[in-house]
């Protein structure tokens, strides 16, 4: 294996692939960054999330003729309102346990949501055209980069740059920073946190959704997309640190950059290189590279 | 509008037979303090002895509270944290609780407004210069003084004239003590009606109205201002180690 043999144009090719799913990557650890702070729970339901987001804007396509744009608002709110409902029946419940119970508590609807789908839907992927306006691409020299494909990493990170100035810049974000590090003396200052608590679930899980509406015309559409690609975003997480949005969002891009580049070096290892980072990390850093030591 | 000087000797605190329990333990055993607008009382005590729990059961922050808690005139017993703030509470906790992933200014911005008439963002700064200076710091590079005075400061923003204090002076150099001192003579003489739980008996003698010796989550005295000569030595007795 030679690295310097490698075209430039495979090697810029490949990252740009790698940046598509990394800005995916991000949009999702971002979420489960934000749920984690407030719920303190690894919202295992993630994958279903962002699964159901894709599956909405398919069924809405093919039932009712929603077109891909309006799926991008609705569907996430769609997730974002089963989220909320899902924290107040459920986890609201689970507040005062050990954390651990939340965690089985998703995982378990993450299996039910997955389980009623393959029902109704089969396992086999659905192809979903994505919006006619976005058809062809350009030709960049070292690749032909699909348009869509380019909307995604722009809106991905639209979503990432929204999110955080939200969190960092705004009196709603501050009350979350505050309510992830003592949301007790936040009750006592006379913020609703429960209320606040449901919000950030609420809004963890329409960033899944829209992550899975981007995602709907790059794979096909199953009940099963899901649980495929959220293993690398927990992944993903550990390595930028428990809770730590701006972690979340620069290690969910690099991580998809760092795949890219294997599939360079070492196809083989493409699939397993952010495992192996995860590794090391955890080794040398614990707490993650964003994330502050306990 | 300032919080005026209060004439009429209405009730702003009136806590009856309370008690209070963290999971299974049971804290306060049947706590009576009363409280009129513009007064300062101090909760004296060893630690332990629930006066803390105190501060923290009128606001809610206990697994569990039963008696009564009139806050204004409003029973609060049953009421969650958050809504109890709005009646018009500023709550000050014994570790100061300075947001360390909030800016100075966004710390002392944190608070929602419970009422009209709290300070604006100048008068606080001219209060507290330290805090103007250090305005952009992350809330824990302050130092212990610093981050009391942004305490301090925090809850006085938002219009609550019912403060509970909570070991304010603990950890920190007689300068800055004497400067706290100078502070809540301020308050007082603004009228605002002030708990003070306190271990520097000295610092919490001229400024309090009266004095409830808290021992094993009891009030088992109560001193009055005139009272404090005569009863020095009684309250040595309790306070000692």
């Amino acid at each position: 294996m030679d690295i310097f043999s490698i075209s430039p144009q495979v090697l810029l090719g490949q990252l740009l692939l790698g940046l598509i799913n990394g800005s995916l990557y991000a949009v999702l650890s971002l979420g489960l960054a934000i749920i984690f702070g407030l719920l303190n729970i690894v919202n295992f339901t993630h994958g279903a999330q962002y699964m159901l987001g894709a599956v909405l804007a398919w069924a809405g396509l093919n039932y009712l003729g929603m077109n891909y744009w309006l799926a991008l608002i609705f569907a996430p709110l769609m997730v974002g309102a089963i989220g909320i409902i899902i924290e107040r029946t459920m986890l609201r419940r689970l507040a005062n346990v050990d954390h651990l119970y939340g965690l089985l508590l998703t995982f378990g609807l993450a299996l039910i949501i997955e389980g009623l789908l393959v029902r109704m839907l089969g396992v086999t992927g659905q192809p979903y055209a994505g919006p006619p306006e976005l058809k062809g691409g350009m030709n960049l020299g070292f690749m032909f980069l699909p348009y869509y494909r380019a909307w995604v990493v722009v809106a991905s990170l639209a979503a990432c740059l929204g999110a955080w100035l939200l969190i960092e810049r705004t009196k709603i974000g501050a009350y979350l920073r505050a309510s992830t590090e003592n949301p007790n003396l936040l009750k006592a200052f006379g913020i609703n946190v429960p209320l606040l608590v449901t919000l950030a679930y609420g809004f963890g899980a329409a960033l899944a959704g829209f992550a899975g509406v981007l995602a709907a015309p790059l794979f096909q559409v199953s009940p099963l997309m899901g649980s495929n690609l959220i293993i690398v975003v927990f992944a993903v997480v550990v390595i930028g640190g428990m809770g730590s949005i701006l972690g979340s969002i620069v290690t969910g891009l690099s991580m998809g950059l760092i795949e890219g580049l294997t599939k360079v070096v070492y196809p083989e290892a493409s699939s397993t290189v952010v495992f192996v980072v995860m590794a090391i990390v955890l080794l040398v850093r614990p707490a993650g590279l964003f994330g502050k030591a306990a | 509008m300032q919080p005026e000087l209060y004439a009429s000797p209405d009730e702003d605190l009136r806590i009856t037979d309370l008690h209070a329990f963290y999971g299974e333990s049971h804290i306060l055993h049947g706590i009576d303090i009363s409280l009129c607008r513009g007064e300062l009382v101090t909760l004296l005590g060893r630690n332990g002895a629930g006066r803390t729990t105190t501060l923290r059961a009128i606001m809610g922050l206990v697994s569990r509270r039963t008696g009564s808690i009139m806050v204004k005139g409003q029973e609060t017993i049953a009421m969650p944290t958050h809504r109890i703030a709005h009646l018009g509470i500023g709550y000050c906790p014994e570790e100061r609780g300075i947001y360390s992933s909030l800016s100075v200014e966004e710390n002392l911005l944190l608070p929602p407004k419970v009422a009209s008439g709290g300070l604006t963002v100048e008068q606080l700064y001219e209060m507290f210069p330290n805090l103007a200076e250090r305005r952009n710091s992350r809330g824990t590079q302050l130092s212990g003084g610093e981050q009391q005075m942004l305490a301090m400061a925090r809850i006085l923003r938002t219009g609550a004239d019912l403060l509970l204090l909570d070991e304010i002076t603990e950890g920190l150099a007689p300068v800055i003590v004497e400067r706290l001192g100078e502070v809540l003579t301020r308050l007082k003489g603004m009228g605002y009606t002030i708990v003070l739980v306190e271990q520097n008996f000295h610092f919490a003698a001229p400024l309090a109205d009266r004095h409830y010796v808290v021992e094993h989550g009891h009030v088992v005295e109560t001193v009055l201002k005139e009272e404090l000569k005569a009863k020095t030595d009684l309250l040595n007795s309790y306070l000692s180690v």
